[in-house]
């Protein structure tokens, strides 16, 4: 029984090298395909043509593209990421710190979109074929539609502007600005370790807009997911048997059925986490929440390309990351595949 | 306990009208074990889970009479049938492979069984599915009770099955082809062993077939279906004066160790039985 | 008489007792059309699809206005009579911009498709029929490009580039094809190991005629119905990359530019940017209703 198992299980394990090593090549050969002069972005295009050799000859531009890659994975592999023209930071330094927020961000999604999305999924095939579940059905197709920009702009009309329940774009008040030490980089989790509760609820009240948009589209995704999985599962065998066995049709449902998809259900909750990653690109541009989906947008729109391959190869790795993990998790978790 | 089935009417819509696959049954069963033999198809299975209702939802289910115990099956609320189902009566299926919970362990699903009907705690139900366990013939009941389904072969499943529904001490157990799933030489142990149970327990036993002398050797009477009705009702003793051309059809298709057959009979069809 | 001819045809169509190949053919299409006629929502998608397609096309003909004609006179103003859905910030018919915009849009759409599905198509039946190293090669490949979430993929590639409407549809070229490789692969391992194939390969056919002609037709269906599905994510992708200002560029009427170019507008005309927004939501609810239903009918297993 262990060794199909455990065979699996280096299989999954001795791809991910391959893999990893296959987004540095893509993000590497993207960043050489520009049609911007790293020099001259480097020294500006009036500098002398001797510096800008010297400069050429430094970065191993001289070179053919094998060697020049290999330049490129030997800085890697020490974390050097190179210098971001913009922030004049290295990239790295840049990623540590805007890395949290986007993390912060797309953990509340998560877990609103699963507190919603999983109970709606589970209504909707228990009810298959009624009013409520077309209603959930239109719903989550709308979420597979609208453009999340679309969504977070209306969002911003309705809350912050017409209503004035929501507090505006950005992360926090700035008058709070630094009065909480970062240990954790979660503004969240920072000002509660510090015991400041009026920058926490302000926190959360930045956070709860932009997480409530990011989690309308992996909700809808989850919702579906779960309607799907319930169907099949409540058309088992074993569902009869448990009705036969006297049980309540709430016990039924969750305990059995919705037992029986739990498992299945975490690897989609990681792979919709790892999806959330390309809404909060788009998201964090609107609420203008410092992250790295900000930071991303805001370097492609000035050709600072260390940065863009930087932060592309980071939620490159963090989304291999959680698909690495899904499978890992259905494998320890699933008693069958045990 | 006695179920009144008074003529009963199943139908399934159908992309083209309505399908009948129970056409006006009518059974008495009382404190006795009856058989209900018949091919697939032919609404034996629907009849029994029909007692219980356990249909799909898609099924029109129609009777002038349709009752537990005196109880209307037709009208009763949902948790009257839950006071029917796995309290007063319990339903084994064809294939355990299926019918067990595949992520729960055997143990817990027959605590589950025994804490839905009664007071016991945690650890009162524990020792109770043990001591099932052991009534149903495991001899490593603890072993046992820690495995999952998956992991039990096919006899054991249909024996965890019966433990779990003997549980609560049912007056009637519903046993729809129990063994058909299983290995020749598992058969007649599980069907042995439902015997003797029901038998010490002075339950009534619906045992459905496809397999009428195995049915007429467990069963004091016999119930035979075809293709939605009930052709012929019969004291098991009483077979082999059978009148209706189906069950002597159905009779004459065995093979016998007493007489000498060189080719099998094929049932020939009377369209007049489906009249 | 009409009725009567009708009803025949439909018994013709329907009969259980086909007396031809093409009519057992035909007849299934007929029930399968019926099916698909029966789920509302997906009829719906349908019509949606196939207005705003000729809409699009004839934006020349229906548009009011100049999509590019400024008035810097009457800029933002509300809808009326003479601009149906009001004006931008230059004073531009937005109604006359979302014709002309539909052109764009569904433009690129049609270009990733016609590259797309081929694309995939053939590396998936070349890895699939020839297996071995080559296989495990391209699969690794495909595994690579699904490993990036796709639009953050696209923007590096369009960054690196330059923005603009081709290097767009290059971009979600290349980030949209690993799935319809994995696709084609999958159904040509099952059709591989057939004794049709057997038999075409014992005739002499070469390798590349027996993809074409034998193995590529198999796949098609499946692919159908995922390119219905992708397409609303590619019109919300092409969108989102106009919205960040590395797709169409302004003036160019496409709705992501649209609303970028408005967003700053949200609060006090919140129409200007909102009504690009609907656009981009119909048009991408109506394939994704339309790829439900096709789905429901194609492959009721994946209800």
């Amino acid at each position: 029984m262990a060794t199909p198992r455990l065979k699996a299980l280096a299989a999954t394990a001795a791809s991910v090298p391959i893999t990893l090593f296959g987004l540095v090549l893509v993000t590497f050969l993207i960043g050489r395909v520009m049609p911007i002069d790293p020099v001259l972005a480097i020294v500006g295009d009036r500098a002398p043509a001797d510096v800008v050799a010297q400069v050429r000859l430094e970065l191993g531009l001289d070179e053919p593209l094998y060697v020049q890659f290999w330049i490129y994975l030997g800085k890697l592999v020490q974390g050097d990421l190179g210098r971001s023209v913009m922030t004049s930071h290295t990239v790295v330094d840049d990623i540590i710190r805007f890395f949290p927020a986007t993390m912060e961000l797309a953990t509340a999604a998560i877990i609103i979109a699963a507190l919603l999305g999983i109970p709606i999924g589970v209504l909707a095939a228990v009810k298959q074929g009624s009013r409520i579940d077309h209603v959930i059905r239109v719903i989550t197709l709308a979420g597979h539609s609208l453009p999340i920009f679309v969504l977070a702009l209306i969002s911003l009309l309705v809350f912050y502007a017409t209503l004035e329940i929501a507090p505006g774009p950005g992360r926090q008040n700035i008058l709070f600005d630094d009065m909480v030490p970062t240990i954790t980089g979660l503004l969240t989790v920072d000002s509660l370790i510090a015991g400041e509760w009026e920058v926490f609820w302000d926190a959360l009240a930045h956070l709860v807009q932009p997480a409530g948009v990011l989690a309308y589209f992996s909700m809808a995704y989850l919702a579906r997911m779960t309607r799907a999985f319930m169907l099949d599962t409540l058309k088992g065998e074993f569902i009869i048997t448990a009705r036969a066995k006297g049980l309540s049709p709430a016990r039924v449902i969750w305990k059995h059925a919705f037992g029986n998809i739990a498992v299945r259900l975490i690897t989609i909750l990681a792979l919709a986490y790892a999806g959330l990653l390309e809404g909060a690109v788009i998201t964090e541009t609107v609420f203008s929440w410092p992250g790295l989906g900000q930071y991303l947008t805001i370097s492609l729109l000035n050709a600072d390309m260390n940065a863009v391959l930087g932060a592309t190869l980071v939620v490159g790795v963090t989304y291999l990351a959680f698909n690495l993990l899904a499978d890992l998790l259905y494998r320890l978790l699933d008693p069958r595949v045990r | 306990m006695d179920i009144n089935i008074q003529n009963l009417t199943i139908d399934f819509p159908t992309a083209q009208g309505t399908s009948q696959a129970v056409r006006g049954v009518s059974m008495k069963i009382g404190r006795e074990k009856f058989g209900i033999v018949g091919e697939s198809g032919s609404g034996k299975s629907l009849t029994a889970r029909s007692i219980l209702r356990l249909l799909p939802d898609s099924a029109i289910v129609r009777a002038d009479a349709l009752t537990f115990d005196g109880i209307d099956v037709m009208r009763a609320d949902e948790s009257a049938m839950r006071a029917i189902r796995g309290r007063r009566a319990g339903l084994i299926m064809q294939d355990p492979k299926f019918s067990l919970n595949p992520v729960m362990t055997a143990g817990a699903q027959i605590e589950e069984a025994v804490r839905a009907h009664t007071k016991a705690g945690r650890r009162e139900a524990r020792e109770k599915a043990i001591d099932l366990l052991a009534q149903v013939q495991i001899r490593d009941p603890r072993r046992v009770a820690d495995a999952y389904p998956h992991e039990l072969s096919g006899g054991m499943g249909q024996r965890v099955m019966i433990a779990m529904m003997l549980a609560p001490d049912p007056e009637l157990l519903i046993a729809d082809e129990p063994t058909s799933a299983l290995d020749a030489t598992v058969q007649a142990e599980i069907l042995r062993l439902l015997d003797n149970l029901v038998s010490s327990r002075g339950m009534a036993l619906v045992l459905i077939s496809h397999d009428l002398p195995l049915v007429s050797h467990f069963c004091d009477r016999v119930a035979v279906m075809y293709a939605g009705r009930v052709v012929e009702e019969l004291k098991a003793a009483d077979l082999a004066h059978a009148k209706h051309g189906y069950t002597r059809g159905l009779l004459e298709c065995l093979p016998t160790l007493s007489q000498e057959k060189r080719r099998l009979n094929v049932m020939a069809r009377d369209p007049a039985w489906l009249a | 008489m009409s009725g009567a001819t009708a009803q025949t045809w439909r018994d013709w169509l329907l009969t259980d007792t086909p007396s031809s190949r093409r009519q057992a053919a035909w007849g299934r299409r007929y029930r399968l059309w019926r099916d698909f006629t029966a789920n509302r929502l997906a009829m719906g998608g349908l019509v949606v699809v196939v207005v705003l397609m000729l809409a699009s096309m004839l934006a020349p003909v229906l548009a009011p206005y100049d999509p590019g004609i400024q008035n810097l006179a009457n800029r933002l103003a509300r809808p009326s009579a003479a601009h149906w859905l009001g004006t931008d910030e230059l004073g531009r018919d937005i109604l006359s911009r979302i014709l002309f915009g539909g052109q764009v849009t569904l433009g690129m759409v049609v270009a990733v498709v016609i590259m797309v599905a081929p694309l995939g198509l053939a590396i998936g039946c070349i890895a699939g029929y020839f297996g071995g190293t080559l296989d495990r090669v391209l699969m690794r490949v495909t595994d690579v490009f699904l490993s990036f979430p796709r639009l953050i993929l696209a923007l590096a590639f369009v960054a690196a580039i330059k923005p603009g409407v081709t290097s767009a549809v290059f971009a979600i070229v290349l980030t949209a094809w690993p799935p319809y490789a994995r696709l084609a692969r999958a159904e040509t391992l099952t059709v591989r190991g057939t004794d049709y194939i057997a038999a075409v390969r014992l005739t002499g056919a070469s390798s590349f005629r027996i993809i074409l002609r034998h193995i590529v037709p198999m796949c098609i269906g499946s692919l159908v119905v995922r390119v219905t599905l992708d397409m609303s994510s590619i019109i919300l992708t092409a969108a989102s990359l106009g919205f960040l200002g590395m797709g169409a560029q302004p003036p160019s009427p496409e709705w992501g530019a649209m609303i970028a170019t408005a967003r700053r507008f949200i609060l006090d005309q919140w129409w200007v940017p909102t009504i690009p927004g609907i656009a981009i939501f119909v048009a991408s609810l109506a394939f994704n209703l339309l790829g439900d239903g096709l789905r429901d009918v194609l492959d009721p297993k994946q209800r």
